[in-house]
């Protein structure tokens, strides 16, 4: 772990106590989030999730994400962090972004232990955190070594 | 390490066109055991950017949850040719970058 990511780490949990809405985090991935959000409310909506309704296998799942945003100078999607309720280490990717991507939209692959909900964590321009997120049910994890 | 970028041959100025990144990397989680029954270090590629002309376009912290030989899809809008570049490093310190020339029409 990079010094500065342990000092960003140390800011958070700083900031944990803060109030977070309840309803729209992931099951037992509160703390991660909180420390991500800096303990920001989060606000349902503005964030589209697509993935498959069902994947037969969780090594490599894809989905797509749509942020409602004109992504301007004055009015863009500042980062992007997708969470898993159920992988091992919940934070799967975090990306920060920039006006000249033009669109909101952006789709990977996931490797996913087993059914879950998969949550996108939006932070736009103006501070403000919405997300978004979706069910998938995977038929074969991808953790089956780790048990 | 090899990766491989895919966008329109050319492209109309300031009007998003879409590209398409593959990178060939195992992205081991480490918490794979291989025949032997020892586990398998962890190497992830923990940092990715994308520059346009030396301005960052988007960079990404990655983690475990990322699948093996990661795709990324994703729009970009130029003001005038020039030429996108993929970085990434992973947990071993092994990292490279691809470039590619956009034109615009």
């Amino acid at each position: 772990m990079s010094d500065r990511r342990q000092v960003i780490w140390a800011l958070a949990s700083m900031a944990a106590g803060a109030p977070v809405s309840a309803q729209v985090l992931p099951n037992g991935y509160e703390d991660s989030i909180r420390r991500l959000t800096l303990g920001q409310t989060v606000q349902p909506g503005r964030v589209r999730v697509q993935m498959p309704r069902l994947a037969d296998n969780g090594q490599s799942v894809p989905i797509q994400v749509t942020v409602d945003s004109p992504m301007t100078a004055q009015d863009h999607v500042q980062r992007l962090v997708v969470v898993s309720d159920r992988n091992p280490r919940p934070v799967i990717a975090s990306i920060e972004m920039q006006p000249s991507m033009g669109k909101a939209d952006l789709a990977l692959r996931l490797r996913l232990n087993g059914s879950q909900r998969v949550w996108v964590l939006a932070k736009m321009s103006d501070e403000a955190w919405w997300s978004g997120h979706a069910d998938v049910e995977v038929t074969e994890s991808a953790c089956l070594d780790a048990g | 390490m090899v990766a491989r970028i895919h966008i329109p041959e050319r492209v109309t100025r300031d009007e998003p066109f879409e590209v398409r990144v593959l990178i060939q990397h195992p992205m081991e989680t480490g918490y794979r055991f291989d025949a032997d029954g020892t586990a398998v270090a962890k190497n992830v590629i923990h940092t990715l950017t994308v520059h346009f002309q030396s301005q960052l376009v988007w960079r990404a912290q990655l983690g475990t949850g990322v699948a093996a030989n990661p795709y990324f899809q994703f729009w970009l809008k130029v003001p005038d040719s020039g030429e996108l570049r993929v970085t990434w490093l992973d947990d071993q310190n092994q990292g490279a970058s691809e470039s590619r020339r956009v034109r615009v029409a």
